[in-house]
């Protein structure tokens, strides 16, 4: 299609796609009016994300459009497009920019979208993704998780940092940099803190950080290793793996401080604590059985109940925010590898065909995951559907990039 | 009429960040002026949204979810095994998915544990490790399993437990690197070190 020559010849952000979703909404999407004035291509972010959801196929317009436009819908229906996006960014006398848009329903024949958003330029990515997820929203029904954030840790020599970024890996700020690894970097639930592991002092210590100031403090610094922090739904506890009594076991504790409640008494390792949405059952990781499964318990303590079976080797388990499915890493053969089950109890099944998945976490959406893998002899990160179908590989600076955390709604 | 305009705009920018998000709905028929504020799309449909607006700037140039940086480089407070004059011997290696100390190692802990006995005022740390293969916090609480093994050798030949403690660094401090057995050989250990 001569359409495609429109395209940027290199695009800033390339979607991998690596398959085909079963049923995917066409969108034409105009390049945005004066974007390249102001240095943001914000149509191409918007076009990436929404490919990276999996649910839409972008295409260019191929001609000069934007918000103001008088648009033939009969015409674009004809060229199999649902849906038209078109725009411009506009540099104000203050310094800020003036983000237009519409978006047009081409079956329906109707202008369904018209917004403007006024942002300082640090913020023409994050309006880009929330057009994303306005767009995403109008025609799928559901909200977009664009203008969320990831937590990541990356690996350079000696330097391990701990980025947040935009979704899509673009826009990264550095939270923490150090001479020791990081590791478990956790959202609260209100995306304005971080919990993480860092080996700062010479052992595994749980840090909890507040992203806006940067004041950070210890939560958990006993005898041992302190590790695996996951927040309660409401923001008040930590589940956190502490090895002050020997075995590494589950304990809570208040977030602003307190006294350790233990959760788990096993003869075995219990680490990995994730809570259910609902905040009733915490999930984790226990080789009691011999080799390492995934069980639950009651958030209040109990008898825990096995949840992984096949296999010999399950760990990290995530919930989707519905608290419906299980993404873990399950060992087959040398290979670890994503796998994601209905807590329903029906089976399991391989989201990859990777070798070395680690670290999922849901999007807040529950539409996509994120996970880090190995690809080219380095670390790097992944999005996917949850059929596996449609996978993205986060920008990479060619530094290893590794324990992914998606954030939650609102930042 | 001036100071209309500004008080207007000032609502719009409080409005905004209040919001947590900017936008403005575009007329339907012209685009001349953003005429009505606009609360944002409920993509926070039972997630944090309300949250979003207390984290958002109040100035109207400054960026949203700024993320301040903490630089800990050089604050390292720990030079492990200064002028120690501890056995030279520091390093016990296990066998794959073992926890036992093998024992041609049983003499270095011995030592360990007469240096540590002959000075009551002597700290050590224990350090397990894994190799590379599988998940960094399962691996953790591996490492920590090799570690507790030699504290509690330590222990058993009269150490007393306020002059050890057992840490693990899982997988993230490799001593070799590569995917071959001699080198996940030499990354199965635990490390005593002087504090």
């Amino acid at each position: 299609m001569a359409a495609l020559a429109s395209w940027p010849a290199a695009a800033q952000f390339r979607v991998e796609v690596t398959g085909v979703g079963a049923r995917q909404l066409p969108v034409t999407i105009a390049s945005f009016r004066d974007q390249d004035k102001a240095g943001v291509a914000v149509s191409d972010i918007v076009r990436a994300d929404l490919e990276r959801s999996g649910l839409f196929r972008a295409s260019p317009a191929g001609m000069a459009l934007d918000e103001r436009s008088i648009v033939a819908l009969a015409e674009w229906r004809a060229r199999g497009a649902d849906a038209l996006l078109a725009g411009s960014v506009t540099r104000l006398s203050d310094g800020r920019f003036d983000v237009r848009y519409k978006l047009w329903d081409a079956i329906k024949n109707e202008e369904v979208l018209g917004q403007s958003k006024v942002v300082p330029a640090g913020d023409l990515r994050l309006a880009a993704h929330r057009v994303a997820d306005e767009v995403h929203q109008r025609l799928t029904g559901e909200p977009g998780v664009n203008a969320t954030r990831i937590a990541y840790v990356l690996r350079s020599g000696r330097r391990f940092t701990l980025h947040v970024t935009d979704a899509d890996g673009e826009g990264g700020q550095v939270a923490v940099a150090s001479p020791e690894p990081i590791i478990s970097p956790a959202w609260s639930p209100d995306g304005r803190r971080l919990a993480y592991v860092s080996f700062e002092t010479q052992k595994a210590v749980v840090w909890v950080q507040d992203l806006g100031t940067g004041e950070r403090r210890m939560v958990a610094n006993f005898r041992g290793s302190n590790s695996a922090p996951a927040w309660s739904p409401d923001g008040t506890q930590l589940a956190v793996a502490l090895s002050r009594e020997g075995l590494t076991q589950l304990f809570t504790l208040p977030v602003a401080g307190g006294t350790p409640q233990r959760l788990t008494s096993s003869n075995s390792i219990d680490t990995e604590p994730v809570y259910s949405p609902d905040g009733r059952r915490i999930y984790f990781v226990s080789d009691r059985g011999g080799g390492p499964q995934i069980y639950r318990v009651a958030a209040s303590g109990g008898d825990a109940e096995r949840v992984s079976f096949a296999g010999s080797y399950n760990i990290s388990p995530a919930l989707s925010p519905d608290g419906r499915l299980l993404a873990y890493i399950s060992r087959q053969g040398n290979a670890f590898r994503l796998m994601s089950m209905d807590l329903d109890g029906s089976a399991a099944g391989a989201l990859t065909d990777t070798a070395d998945d680690e670290s999922p976490s849901f999007a807040p959406n529950g539409r996509l995951l994120v996970y880090a893998t190995r690809a080219q002899g380095q670390d790097v990160l992944m999005t996917t559907t949850l059929d596996g179908k449609i996978k993205t590989r986060l920008l990479s600076s060619g530094a290893d990039m590794r324990e992914p955390a998606w954030g939650p709604y609102g930042r | 009429m001036q100071s209309r305009k500004w008080a207007a705009l000032a609502a719009v920018v409080l409005a905004a960040g209040l919001a947590g998000c900017g936008s403005t709905k575009l007329a339907e028929s012209q685009v001349q002026a953003p005429v009505e504020t606009r609360t944002p799309l409920a993509t926070g449909a039972g997630g944090g949204s309300a949250a979003a607006g207390t984290a958002a700037s109040t100035s109207p140039t400054q960026p949203q979810s700024q993320v301040a940086t903490v630089d800990l480089a050089n604050t390292n407070p720990v030079a492990a095994n200064a002028g120690s004059a501890a056995p030279g011997q520091r390093v016990v290696y296990f066998d794959y998915d073992s926890y036992v100390i093998k024992d041609e190692f049983k003499p270095l802990v011995d030592g360990h544990a007469k240096a540590l006995a002959s000075n009551r005022t002597r700290r050590v740390v224990i350090e397990g490790h894994t190799d590379e293969r599988g998940g960094r916090e399962y691996n953790l609480a591996l490492g920590q399993k090799r570690a507790e093994a030699v504290l509690k050798s330590l222990e058993l030949l009269g150490v007393p437990t306020q002059q050890v403690e057992a840490v693990s660094f899982g997988k993230e401090r490799p001593a070799a690197t590569g995917q071959d057995e001699s080198t996940w050989a030499r990354n199965r250990r635990a490390e005593l070190k002087d504090r």
